[in-house]
C-alpha cells in the first residue's frame, strides 16, 4: 500500500545549520496497517509524513503508494489518495466557509472538480449521515461557519473530512495534541472508530505514548532520522510504557529525554 | 441635484461589475491585485476600438472581457509560476498594459501605432442600440407622465439605460454567486481562506489563483467597455485610481450591508459602489471642490469607510462591556445582602 525506500532529506546542507532530518528510511505499510510513530522533537516523524503527503521531497529515495511510484508527484496530485489531519486544528478547515462546503470540498477529493454545485441534495443527504456518526450534534449546524467551531469540533470535522472518501492511506500529524485531555480522547475514539469502519491504512505520529499504544496494529519509533525500534502486531499486544522506555534506553544507551513525551504518559 | 444623483445611479450600477471583480481579489482570494487599473482600460479601450473599427457593440464588448481574462490569467501566472509577490505582479501588469492600451487605440489609425484616447460620439454603442429600441417603446413617457402627474419636478430622459445596466448587474451578480457554490467556485474560496488545507484535497491552488484572477480581470475589463460606451470614450488616463474605487465600494458595501453570506455580500459591493457614487456626486456640489478633487475625495471616502467601522465596533464593545459589569455588580451586592441575611 505504501512503500519508504532508502528516504534521505538533509535540511541546510553545506552549512552550519547543517541537519540530517530522516537517514535511510525504509518503510511499509500493508492493506489495513495502522501504524503509530513515536519519538521525540526532532527526531524527523512529521518530515516523514510531510514526504508521504509530498510537502516535501526527498533528497534521495523513493515512495511508494498503490504500487505507483509517487515520489516526483506534485502535492495537489498525491492528495488524490492521501488523507491527513494536521495537528492545528484550525489547519484542516476553512473557516469563512460553513460545514457543508467544508465537507463538500473534501467531497471532491477523488473527483475533478467542475461547474457542478458544490452541495446538491444527494451530497447533503451524505454529508448529513456522515455527520450524525461524530455525535457532535454538527448535523444541525450544516451553514454555520467553521470559524465559529471549538478546536474539538473543527478536528473531528477534519478527520471526518479527510476520511470520508475513503483514501488509500492517511495521515495523522499529532492530531490530538492541541486539544485538552477530553476533546483528544474524543479524537482519539473516534480515530479508531473511522479507521476500523473503512479499514484505512492509517500513520499517526503521536507524542502521546499512552495513544501508540491504544491505537494500531503496529509501532515505530524515530530517533534522529532513523527508525530505530519496530514493533509487530504480536509483541505490540503485550507492549507497556515502561518497556518501551527500557528498549529506547538499551538501543540508544540514554534515556529519552523529551520533555513532552514523559509528560504525556 | 436629483439629476446628479441618477446619474451616479447608473454609473454606479455600471461600476459595481468592476467592483465585484475587486471583490473576487481582494476578499474571496484575498490576492490585493492591483491590474484593475489596466484591465479596465483595456476593456474600454479593446470595445472602442472595435466599435471604431465598425464590428458590433456586442461583440466589442465580449472581446473586451476575454482581454480583460487573459490580462488576468497573466497576472496569475507572474505570481504562481514567477513566484512573485502578489502586489509586485498586479503592479507589473499594469505598468505594462499602459503600454499595451496606448496601442490597442492605436488600432484605429493609420500614421502611428499608439493612440491616448478615441472619442465615441457618432459610433453606435450598446446603450445608443438600446436606446432606439426602447424609445420606441414609449415606456418612457408613460414613467415620466406617471410621475409628473404626482408632481416630480426633476425627470431624467431616458429610464431605459437604468433599467438595463440594472438587470444586467443582478444577472451578473446571480450568476457570480452561483459560481461561487459550484465545485471550482468553493475551490477557489478555500484557496483564500487556507492554502494547505484545499492542497490537502488534491486541487491545485496554482489554477485556481489564475482563474480567479482571469474572471475578476473579465469583470473589470466589462466594466470599462460599458463606461466607456456609456460616457461616449475612451482614454488612457481612465483606470487611475480603479482598484481604490473597487476597494471603496467594497469597504462601504460591507460596512453597511454586512458580510453573513455570499448572497449578502455581493449585493452589499454593489450597493458599495452606488452609495461611492452617490456620496461623490455630492461631494463635487460642495463649490470649494473642483472635478480634480475626485481622487483625493476618494482617497478621503475609504479612509472614513476604514476608520469609521473600527471606531463604532469599539464604542459598541465599550457599552455591552459596562452593561455586563453592572449586571456583575447588581447580582454581586443582591449576594452580599443575602450573606448579611444569612449571617444575622
Amino acid at each position: 500500500m505504501l512503500k519508504l525506500q532508502a528516504i534521505n532529506k538533509i535540511f541546510n546542507e553545506a552549512t552550519a545549520d547543517e541537519k540530517i532530518a530522516l537517514d535511510q528510511i525504509n518503510l511499509e505499510l500493508k492493506a489495513g496497517d495502522f501504524v503509530t510513530v513515536i519519538g521525540s522533537n526532532g527526531a524527523g516523524k512529521s518530515t516523514m509524513l510531510n514526504m508521504i503527503s509530498g510537502a516535501l521531497t526527498p533528497d534521495f529515495g523513493e515512495i511508494v503508494i498503490d504500487g505507483k511510484d509517487v515520489t516526483s508527484l506534485p502535492e495537489y496530485k498525491r492528495s488524490q489518495l492521501i488523507g491527513r489531519v494536521f495537528q492545528d486544528p484550525m489547519a484542516g478547515t476553512a473557516p469563512t466557509m460553513t460545514i457543508e462546503e467544508n465537507l463538500a470540498i473534501a467531497f471532491s477529493r477523488n473527483k475533478k472538480r467542475g461547474l457542478k454545485s458544490g452541495v446538491d441534495k444527494q451530497r447533503k443527504e451524505f454529508f448529513l449521515q456522515s455527520l450524525e456518526t461524530l455525535h457532535l450534534n454538527l448535523e444541525n449546524r450544516l451553514n454555520a461557519k467553521v470559524g465559529l467551531l471549538s478546536g474539538g469540533e473543527r478536528q473531528a470535522l477534519s478527520l471526518l473530512m479527510a476520511t470520508f472518501t475513503k483514501p488509500s492511506i492517511l495521515l495523522l500529524d499529532e492530531h490530538t495534541a492541541a486539544l485538552d485531555p477530553s476533546r483528544a480522547e474524543l479524537i482519539t475514539n473516534l480515530t479508531k472508530q473511522l479507521v476500523e469502519k473503512d479499514q484505512l491504512t492509517t500513520l499517526m505520529v503521536t507524542h502521546n505514548m499512552q495513544q501508540a499504544l491504544d491505537l494500531g496494529n503496529r509501532l515505530i519509533m524515530m530517533d534522529k532520522g532513523q527508525i530505530i525500534l519496530e514493533v509487530g502486531e504480536e509483541e505490540k499486544k503485550d507492549l507497556t510504557i515502561a518497556k518501551l522506555m527500557d528498549e529506547f534506553q538499551r538501543i540508544r544507551g540514554e534515556k529519552l529525554t523529551s520533555d513532552r513525551t514523559l509528560l504525556s504518559v | 441635484m436629483f439629476a446628479a444623483i441618477f446619474g451616479s445611479v447608473e454609473q454606479g450600477i455600471i461600476y459595481a461589475i468592476m467592483a465585484l471583480g475587486v471583490y473576487l481579489t481582494f476578499r474571496v482570494l484575498d490576492f490585493p491585485d492591483l491590474t484593475v487599473d489596466g484591465s479596465f482600460v483595456t476593456g474600454a479601450a479593446t470595445a472602442a476600438m472595435m466599435i471604431v473599427l465598425g464590428y458590433h457593440p456586442a461583440i466589442a464588448t465580449l472581446v473586451a472581457i476575454i482581454a480583460g481574462f487573459i490580462a488576468g490569467c497573466i497576472t496569475g501566472l507572474l505570481h504562481t509560476k514567477g513566484k512573485i509577490n502578489p502586489l509586485l505582479s498586479g503592479i507589473l501588469m499594469m505598468i505594462a498594459l499602459y503600454s499595451i492600451n496606448l496601442r490597442i487605440m492605436g488600432f484605429t489609425v493609420e500614421n502611428s501605432v499608439g493612440r491616448p484616447n478615441i472619442p465615441l460620439l457618432n459610433s453606435d454603442t450598446l446603450f445608443s442600440q438600446f436606446s432606439t429600441w426602447w424609445g420606441s417603446l414609449g415606456i418612457d413617457e408613460a414613467i415620466n407622465g406617471f410621475f409628473s402627474g404626482i408632481g416630480v419636478e426633476f425627470l431624467p430622459s431616458t429610464w431605459g439605460t437604468a433599467i438595463v445596466v440594472a438587470i444586467l448587474v443582478v444577472l451578473i451578480k446571480l450568476i457570480f454567486d452561483w459560481f461561487l457554490k459550484t465545485e471550482v467556485g468553493l475551490a477557489i474560496r478555500a484557496t483564500g481562506d487556507n492554502k494547505k488545507m484545499i492542497r490537502s484535497f488534491s486541487a491545485n491552488t496554482d489554477n485556481l489563483v489564475i482563474i480567479g484572477l482571469g474572471i475578476s480581470n473579465a469583470l473589470v475589463a466589462f466594466s470599462g467597455a460599458l463606461i466607456a460606451q456609456y460616457a461616449k470614450f475612451a482614454d488612457i488616463g481612465m483606470g487611475i485610481g480603479m482598484i481604490v474605487i473597487g476597494l471603496a465600494s467594497v469597504i462601504i458595501g460591507e460596512a453597511i450591508f454586512g458580510t453573513k453570506s455570499i448572497v449578502r455580500t455581493t449585493l452589499a459591493v454593489i450597493a458599495g459602489a452606488i452609495i461611492y457614487r452617490i456620496i461623490l456626486a455630492l461631494a463635487l456640489r460642495i463649490d470649494l471642490l473642483d472635478t480634480g478633487d475626485m481622487k483625493l475625495i476618494t482617497a478621503f471616502i475609504v479612509i472614513i469607510a476604514l476608520v469609521l467601522p473600527t471606531y463604532f465596533d469599539k464604542r459598541r464593545e465599550k457599552s455591552r462591556k459596562a452593561k455586563r459589569h453592572a449586571g456583575r455588580v447588581a447580582n454581586a451586592t443582591i449576594v452580599t445582602e443575602q450573606e448579611g441575611k444569612y449571617l444575622a
